[in-house]
């Protein structure tokens, strides 16, 4: 890549810069605003009424927040697990192999992608819906919507996208290494796991946080799947959202975002450790 | 894994003919075993929900609400027929399009910038991108209609100037601003990797031969950044379709999208055949037409 | 080459196996759907209960903002059982999910009319009466001969209350008239400063359907085209004037001046002028031509997981002082007779909470068949 290209003449520079810098106040205009407002001592979000802590105090009072913070914590750790594993796996086979039936599995790994969220809370709704039931009528086995179908549900969801991250970086890479990994007697798990695996560790870490994002971030498919008891956050701010908005919403997504931003700084960390360059 | 320590002329130059049938075989098991398991795991929770979903927009709506799986008809599709489902639609088109569009318009320079500051920069650069969507995407829809409202900052802003009070919420516009505030890092982060993976040497020629920067543009950048072009579409104007909560806490519930007009099937009117039958229809076209972006050549995502 | 077949078999019969369970389950799904439609009398067979017997924890599916959260820890301290909480926030969106079955909620909060839908569909039981001693305390009008419930086997009421209009006087002054043209009719909303897009109404097409049909003399319960999709062009034609369909904030909005006037239910009104700063600047009415008056009832799913908590749960709330303590908090009226005494005595005689003249008051019914047509026309209405 030459470097000569990626000069850029003063005045585009400076335009491009200042579109940048208005796009950044795009996107962290709403987020200022709601740091600013989980400090205001005001029932209703948007008005300021002096700072408070309250809203804070509250978020670790709040059973119920409490919680549902439990909940999506929970699914989102398994369904990120599960489908870091099976599109990891996936990935290897559609790059690296050439087996019976994969175009038809390339396409199956898609469909999630472009399925928009609506169709798919319906699909998973009347899919547990008809499969409940079965279960209670062939073996009388009751069982009800829970975290177990959240889960699954994110699962499905996840695998896609992870394995499409994973691919990227797969056919970016250079089979050189791998090669000469297995002409230097290497076997094939050994090949994986010390030339392989390293590589494309950014793409699986990128897609692990890509199926965390997602799984802690969704709302509507996770909205019809749930049952009692496995309210997850997104659902639960959507409820405080109709009981009538008060700043613990804003307290309770303020620490989502730090938490979220504290799991990022971490990774990026210790990929720096490694002696990894960009993910 | 198998262990299988294989001799050195394995995959460079095969000695035989047997060795490179054998070796083929054994490297197709081992892709179909590595598939397998996320395979079993979409056919289970992802293809048959779709059967079922395609099964039931045959059924029938009873008196009730409910749904038997009887009397099998195409009455739901004919539903789809109405005056009213096809102007939802052309306006879920119409605004996904608009959306798209300008986010490919906010995208491209700000890509192009990041894609030629050094790599530390660049880094920190994407990650302040990511950054605001680990917060709940609920809540920033909330807090867009904070912003706009009639209390909110920039409604005391806009009268401060003397611009009088804005009245952008449960406007179609106030929702186009939710889409793509939410959906702008889909188009950005395929059009740096695009942008960031071009041949430079072929634009540094171009200049060389004396073209204007817009003629290089024109001539060369574009047509070299396509793929990350149509990449970031398709990740912006698919979700924009089915668009329900940002339409709904952003537009007043007013502006009736595709999306909503699912959910109000299977909630408000309780006639899951329609909301099945539409979803499934919606599902066709999208998967037309990313079959024609695979077969116009695309790479993949 | 035998390992890559006996691959392909084991796909093979995974999909078999999955198709398989597919016609299964429509096959058998089908069936229970022809019987709960057919057999809804002697279905559900009744929960042998024993007052205060509780069989596990409580999921409750409720309105939003309905259930005082003292009443719940009381509950779980008295039975030491554990209380969870969702919210729907319409009876359409409470009902599919019901209806499906295994949601695993043990009491929900139908209004009247989705009652008698639940009813015929099979999917609420039969109370157990000897569970909820305390039903003697209602008011013999919600005793019994409820339109809904005749026989008052299924439910038993929870709160009930009106469904009018909040109106923000400091934008129209204090002599606005009680009407619904002050949406509907846009001379009249001239005449008292409403401009641009100032109301919102609720996002429920037989309450939004409903106040067009009042306005137009016309009954909440029509089963006539004609009269409906009148009140759908009213709807359409208000449009400009309409700047949310909101069912959950409608009060908030009022409060923060992005509407001057507001369709919505009488209790919420209530809590959010009593936060206000100037209580005395907002109002609620029913509009003369008439409103909706509601009554939302306690009932059980057929298959709740823990039937015997869910009764105690209704008895527990059928207690005076407890029903008391719901209308001191939701400020929405009690059907319990004994619990009056326990009512704060500005609650008890607050003419929106207890309205003295209910003679313009129409309560919702099922319309059967014509059901449907309510909501399809408030889809098309809304554009």
């Amino acid at each position: 890549m030459s470097v000569g290209a990626k000069q850029l003449s003063g005045k585009t520079r400076w335009t491009l810069s200042v579109n940048a810098l208005l796009i950044y106040v795009f996107f962290y205009a709403p987020i200022a605003l709601l740091v600013l407002y989980s400090f205001s001592n005001d029932n209703l979000v948007g008005r300021w009424g002096g700072f408070t802590l309250d809203w804070y105090r509250d978020f670790g009072a709040n059973d119920e927040v409490q919680g549902a913070l439990s909940v999506s914590v929970r699914v989102a750790i398994v369904s990120t697990l599960v489908s870091v594993i099976l599109g990891t796996m996936a990935a290897l086979a559609l790059e690296r192999y050439r087996f019976r039936g994969n175009r038809f599995f390339d396409a199956l790994l898609y469909l999630p992608v472009i399925v928009p969220d609506v169709t798919m809370a319906v699909m998973m709704l009347l899919f547990f819906t008809q499969g409940l039931n079965l279960l209670d009528s062939l073996f009388g086995i009751r069982l009800s919507k829970g975290i177990a179908t959240v889960t699954l549900s994110h699962i499905a969801f996840s695998i896609s996208f992870v394995s499409i991250v994973v691919r990227a970086r797969l056919s970016g890479m250079n089979q050189t290494l791998e090669e000469a990994a297995q002409d230097l007697y290497a076997t094939r798990f050994q090949a994986f796991r010390h030339v392989t695996l390293p590589l494309i560790l950014p793409g699986v870490v990128g897609g692990a946080l890509l199926a965390l994002t997602l799984s802690l971030d969704d709302v509507v498919i996770t909205q019809f799947v749930a049952g009692p008891g496995s309210t997850t956050l997104p659902v639960y701010v959507f409820g405080l959202i109709r009981k009538g908005v008060s700043p613990l919403i804003n307290a309770v997504s303020v620490v989502m975002l730090a938490a979220s931003i504290l799991l990022v700084l971490l990774s990026l960390v210790a990929q720096r450790a490694r002696g990894g360059s960009e993910f | 894994m198998t262990a299988v320590k294989e001799a050195p002329a394995s995959e460079a130059a095969p000695a035989t003919l047997e060795f490179a049938l054998v070796n083929e075989a054994n490297k197709r098991r081992r892709g179909l075993l590595l598939a397998l398991p996320a395979y079993i795991y979409l056919v289970l929770f992802f293809a048959i929900p779709l059967g079922i979903v395609v099964v039931y927009s045959f059924a029938t709506r009873t008196r009730t609400g409910g749904t038997a799986l009887s009397g099998w008809n195409i009455a739901a599709y004919e539903k789809l027929a109405e005056p009213i489902v096809r102007d939802i639609l052309f306006r879920s088109l119409l605004l996904a399009a608009i959306t798209t569009i300008i986010c490919l318009v906010l995208a491209y320079p700000f890509s192009y910038f990041i894609a030629t500051r050094t790599a530390t920069v660049r880094n920190i650069m994407l990650v302040f991108v990511m950054i605001p969507f680990w917060s709940n995407f609920l809540v920033r829809n909330y807090a867009w209609r904070v912003l706009l409202g009639n209390d909110g900052p920039v409604s005391r802003f806009t009268e401060g100037v003397g611009l009088g009070e804005t009245t952008i919420l449960f406007t179609q516009t106030a929702v186009v601003l939710g889409l793509v505030y939410g959906f702008l890092p889909f188009m950005i982060l395929p059009m740096y990797a695009a942008i960031e993976r071009m041949d430079w040497s072929l634009i540094e020629a171009s200049r060389d031969l004396g073209a204007t920067g817009v003629q290089t543009f024109r001539k060369v950048t574009f047509p070299l950044s396509r793929p990350g072009v149509i990449a970031g579409s398709i990740l912006v104007f698919i979700p924009s379709l089915g668009a329900y909560v940002t339409p709904q806490i952003l537009g007043g519930a007013k502006t009736t999208l595709l999306g909503s007009y699912i959910v109000t099937q299977f909630l408000t009117a309780r006639n899951w055949p329609v909301g099945a039958s539409v979803s499934t229809v919606l599902m066709v076209v999208m998967l037309g037409a990313t079959l024609v972006y695979f077969r116009s050549g695309g790479r993949t995502l | 080459m035998k390992r890559e077949q006996k691959m392909k078999r084991l796909v093979r019969l995974v999909a078999v196996l999955a198709t398989f369970m597919l016609v299964a389950a429509a096959c058998g799904s089908s069936d229970s759907a022809e019987s709960a439609d057919g057999g809804s009398s002697d279905g559900a067979a009744m929960a042998s209960c024993e007052a205060g017997q509780t069989d596990g924890d409580l999921a409750i599916y409720n309105w939003s903002e309905y259930m005082d959260p003292e009443l719940k820890d009381a509950f779980e301290a008295e039975f030491g059982v554990s209380v969870t909480e969702d919210n729907y926030d319409s009876n359409e969106a409470m009902q599919p999910i019901i209806s499906a079955g295994g949601s695993g909620y043990d009491f929900i909060v139908p209004s009247d009319y989705m009652v008698s839908i639940l009813i015929e569909a099979g999917d609420i039981q039969k109370l157990n009466k000897d569970a909820i001693p305390n039903i003697s305390n209602l008011l013999s009008a919600f005793a019994s001969d409820l339109p809904f419930d005749p026989a008052a086997e299924y439910t038993a009421p929870y709160q009930w209350g009106t469904t009018g209009l909040g109106v923000d006087l400091a934008v129209t002054g204090e002599d606005v008239p009680q009407t619904w043209g002050l949406i509907f009719d846009p001379e009249i909303a001239a005449q008292y400063n409403l401009e641009g897009s100032y109301a919102t109404l609720l996002n429920d097409p037989r309450e939004t359907l409903g106040a067009a049909l009042k306005y137009l003399g016309y009954s909440l319960n029509t089963t006539s085209e004609g009269e409906l999709s009148e009140a759908g062009k009213l709807i359409t034609d208000a449009k400009d004037r309409v700047t949310a369909y909101e069912s959950d904030q409608y009060d908030e909005l009022l409060a923060t001046g992005d509407s001057s006037v507001a369709h919505g239910y009488s209790g919420n009104f209530i809590v959010q002028f009593g936060e206000a700063d100037n209580p005395d600047q907002y109002t609620y009415f029913v509009p003369d031509e008439g409103g909706t008056r509601w009554v939302d009832n306690m009932a059980i799913p057929k298959d709740a997981p823990h039937p015997c908590t869910a009764h105690t749960f209704i008895n527990f709330l059928l207690d005076a002082e407890r029903g008391a303590q719901l209308t001191n908090w939701n400020f929405y009226a009690s059907p319990n007779a004994a619990a009056e005494e326990f009512i704060d005595a500005e609650v008890l005689n607050d003419p929106i909470v207890y309205p003295t003249d209910t003679s313009k008051l129409e309560f919702i019914s099922d319309t059967g068949d014509f059901e449907i047509n309510f909501s399809d026309t408030f889809i098309e209405a809304k554009g």
